[in-house]
């Protein structure tokens, strides 16, 4: 039976990586007594993979993974068990049943949606107003968004335009500043937030600073812009 | 959730951010307002070390259990981060509440190997506490120093407030109550020191005076104050059944050393080794009921989730509860996907059959330690594994399917001959002719080998401290003719030899048995930059050198010297119970290549009887 698990992971545990939120789960499943199946041989492992790798730093509120289990109880009980389970930073928002022939997570993931927050002493000098024009500049009215992207081996120009299915930019009451964007995730054409906002930032003639933005992850797709896009979760049942 | 100590530019630069943030499962949370004794434990190496240790994760339950004191954790900064928090004067920080390491009352440091040494200045340094305990002052923690180097504190007694001697479980509860009273009498740091070496098992460096005869040796050890006692006498504890032990204990995120649950069945070991320190002053050997343990085993993997459990001791294989215990945890727990290890486990029909069932035998190789080639050198320190033992596991482990052998041997033992050396290679010689003799189609391809060397290093309070050790080329010499002598076995295609590092050897000779003197060295070196010791890639031999000779430290004196039955050992105020004419006789006995039997087969009269309890009253109602 194959189950897929929606948590957040928040807080100090965003200094988590990700091999070690894998085996934070692991012993996850067995405090919270998961029936969860283990492959065969003298090695057994449990079958338990993840959707998209979240990195070091990163804030997120749509994290997955997915388990096959030999049982499981409501979504409900199960739920109640894995948070008595947790360390603080961590916690599981969701426990639903997959069809018996759903692929996993890991190979449907197709994007995944963000909100960047600027890191205190890091703020641009430029306005709400100012951004949201500049938006529209660099992002909706351009056809095309050609950009140079460095892989570890080799360079290769890229359109940005098709791999950004969304990006705006908020004020809060504050005056705080938040951009969001729904990018493409998963396929060999992955992007991650802090591109985008570089190519913005050279767009309106700055440079980009690390560790200018905290980054959060708020959810996960699977989908296309034809297709229109669902979230990970809502291709489970929850379970009575 | 605690603001952390580090930045996040920093935490994000850096290597293993999760090292520095806590937060782990089952992780302590106090208010510190509410407790009266702040304690900082220190493990000091990097955290994945540091989190493997036992010790500490039962002083840290144990301590936590009073109300009144928040025991927290602080290991070494790795050196990427040791850089910044110089650079930044950033001041090192517990893990759990983030606070300052300054501001706590305690700071104790377990110190398990002399590598560490360095380590322990770093601690104090990035603390922004003084090195020196004479330089410290009111707002300053107590440094406690414990483990089992602190049967040798000499060399690193100037940076220590005090030292525990002994196992923790019996006085910190006395040394709480005192410096609780203490403080709210307005006491001075020296008045609680003063007051705290009259605690069982407390030693306080400062008010002892050594004095030294011309030719470098001890003269006198002498306390400065009546009241102070002469001979510091070891805590243990007794009754190991109820002794408090973590049922909830941390587990890190990071992949520690040893990433499972470590459950202790015993303390101490029957089997008297003549070269093994723990061997001696853990005596004498205390067991935990078997059904108690069942009871922590289920609590501690139920509160974990940890894969694997692994029975810990000095040799689990006496442990007289083991076959019941290993059942329970196989039929309980196995095929819930724990794994259980066994490590220090004798080689025979019931280990073979127990690791049969809970691992992959193609994967797994046999370990043997029979620590020295020849019988005769086993004789000496000993060791009482034969020939004919070793044989003999291998054979059934061999028709069993096992063909991996580990095999582990100390070299420069005293009165070893080139004869004892090359004998290290005709065992594994033989164990390969052992595994060629069983039927091919039996046999897993080839047999693999593989000979690992130590250099052995005298301890205090064992029947070899009087031994002298060998200079850095003796050793290399030694390793060489082993290595030679595998090149001219029949089976030298099956067998792999590795030998350990010389130079660091000489060092932990040097520490090992070293006095007041040495601690100038370890400044020095600290100074010029020597930190992190214990890891090879980091280990500056000639900075040592230097530092040696800066301060007058003749190693010579300290490692090749014959120590005389009459010398005043610096370790010598400890009472280990286990008496110093025990270890005479059984230095004279070594020499004698006479075995002495385990303490199961007959009593030596080591003196640890005193203790009233332990093996030494088995089967006597």
């Amino acid at each position: 039976m194959k189950i897929r698990i929606k948590f957040s992971k928040f807080g100090n545990m965003r200094f988590i990586g990700h091999l070690d939120t894998m085996r934070y789960f692991q012993k996850v499943m067995r405090r919270a007594d998961i029936d969860i199946a283990y492959s065969t041989g003298f090695s057994p492992h449990q079958i338990m993979s993840f959707a998209a790798p979240l990195g070091v730093g990163l804030i997120s509120e749509g994290e997955y993974l997915d388990i096959e289990v030999n049982s499981t109880d409501s979504t409900e009980e199960s739920l109640r068990r894995l948070n008595l389970a947790m360390v603080e930073g961590y916690q599981v928002n969701d426990y639903r049943r997959l069809p018996d022939d759903a692929k996993t997570a890991m190979s449907i993931v197709s994007a995944a949606s963000y909100t960047l927050t600027y890191r205190k002493g890091y703020e641009a000098n430029l306005n709400f107003a100012r951004f949201r024009q500049a938006i529209a500049d660099f992002y909706e009215n351009r056809e095309t968004i050609p950009v140079i992207k460095k892989t570890k081996k080799s360079e290769k120009e890229i359109d940005l335009k098709k791999l950004i299915y969304d990006f705006s930019v908020s004020e809060n009451t504050d005056g705080k500043i938040m951009f969001s964007m729904l990018i493409c995730t998963g396929s060999t054409d992955n992007i991650k937030p802090e591109l985008v906002m570089e190519h913005f930032y050279s767009f309106l003639g700055l440079e980009l600073q690390q560790f200018t933005f905290q980054v959060t992850r708020h959810e996960v797709y699977t989908g296309s812009v034809e297709t229109g896009f669902t979230a990970l979760i809502d291709m489970g049942e929850i379970i009575p | 959730m605690s603001q952390l100590a580090l930045s996040d530019e920093i935490l994000l630069t850096i290597d293993q951010p999760a090292r520095y943030i806590g937060g782990e499962l089952n992780m302590v949370k106090k208010n510190p307002a509410d407790v009266d004794i702040r304690f900082a434990m220190c493990f000091p190496d990097v955290y994945e070390i540091g989190m493997s240790h036992l010790g500490i994760q039962i002083l840290y339950d144990m301590f936590n259990q009073r109300e009144d004191v928040y025991c927290e954790r602080v290991y070494s900064p790795w050196e990427d981060l040791h850089q910044i928090m110089k650079e930044k004067q950033i001041p090192l920080f517990a893990l759990e509440s983030q606070d300052p390491i300054k501001s706590f009352d305690f700071l104790g440091i377990t110190i398990q190997y002399e590598m560490c040494y360095t380590n322990i200045l770093q601690i104090l340094d990035l603390s922004q506490i003084p090195l020196h305990a004479c330089d410290r002052d009111e707002h300053m923690p107590i440094v406690i120093g414990g483990g089992p180097c602190t049967y040798n504190p000499e060399p690193i007694a100037d940076f220590f407030d005090l030292f525990y001697i002994g196992e923790g479980e019996i006085s910190y509860d006395a040394l709480f109550e005192l410096y609780k009273e203490c403080k709210q009498k307005g006491y001075s740091r020296k008045e609680f020191l003063h007051k705290a070496a009259g605690i069982p098992g407390i030693y306080v460096p400062s008010l002892y005076e050594v004095s030294y005869q011309e030719d470098g040796t001890i003269q006198a050890f002498t306390p400065k104050y009546e009241d102070v006692p002469q001979t510091v006498k070891k805590q243990i504890c007794m009754n190991m059944t109820e002794a408090s032990y973590p049922r909830k204990p941390l587990v890190p995120f990071v992949k520690a050393t040893q990433d499972r649950v470590v459950l202790e069945v015993q303390r101490g070991c029957i089997r008297g080794c003549r070269f093994c320190q723990a061997g001696m002053i853990y005596r004498p050997v205390r067991e935990k009921d078997v059904k108690v343990l069942e009871e922590i085993a289920h609590d501690m993997l139920q509160n974990t989730g940890h894969e694997e459990i692994s029975l810990s001791s000095l040799s689990t294989s006496d442990y007289s509860g083991l076959k019941e215990l290993v059942e329970y945890l196989i039929e309980n727990f196995h095929s819930k996907g724990v794994n259980i290890s066994l490590p220090s486990l004798r080689i025979d029909a019931f280990s073979l059959d127990v690791m049969s069932k809970v691992q992959d035998i193609k994967k797994s190789s046999l370990t043997f330690a029979p620590e020295a080639g020849s019988q005769r050198m086993r004789n000496v320190i000993n060791k009482g594994l034969t020939k004919e033992v070793i044989l003999n596991g291998a054979g059934q482990a061999f028709e069993g399917g096992w063909q991996k052998v580990k095999l582990y041997f100390m070299l420069g033992l005293p009165t070893e001959t080139e004869e004892d050396m090359r004998a290290i290679a005709e065992l594994a010689n033989d164990i390969a002719i052992r595994y060629y003799e069983v039927p091919k189609e039996q046999r897993n391809g080839k047999c693999q080998i593989t000979i690992s060397t130590s250099f052995f290093v005298p301890k205090p309070f064992t029947p070899l401290q009087w031994a002298p050790m060998c200079t850095k080329e003796e050793y290399l010499g030694k390793a060489r003719v082993v290595n030679e002598a595998v090149k001219n076995q029949l089976n030298h295609k099956s067998i792999r030899y590795n030998w350990h590092e010389a130079d660091v050897t000489v060092l932990e000779g040097v520490f090992a048995r070293g006095d007041r003197k040495v601690a100038k060295a370890i400044e020095t070196a600290y100074e010029n930059g020597a930190l992190f010791d214990a890891w090879g890639e980091h280990f500056d031999y000639q900075l040592w050198l230097d530092a040696f000779e800066k301060n007058g430290i003749d190693i010579a004196f300290y490692n090749l010297r014959q120590r005389n039955l009459d010398e005043v050992f610096p370790w010598d105020f400890i009472d280990d119970g286990v008496s110093k004419e025990f270890l005479k006789r059984e230095w004279k006995r070594s020499m004698e290549e006479t075995v002495t039997p385990n303490c199961r087969q007959q009593c030596s009269g080591c003196g640890a009887k005193s203790f009233g309890g332990g093996v030494c009253y088995e089967n006597q109602n």
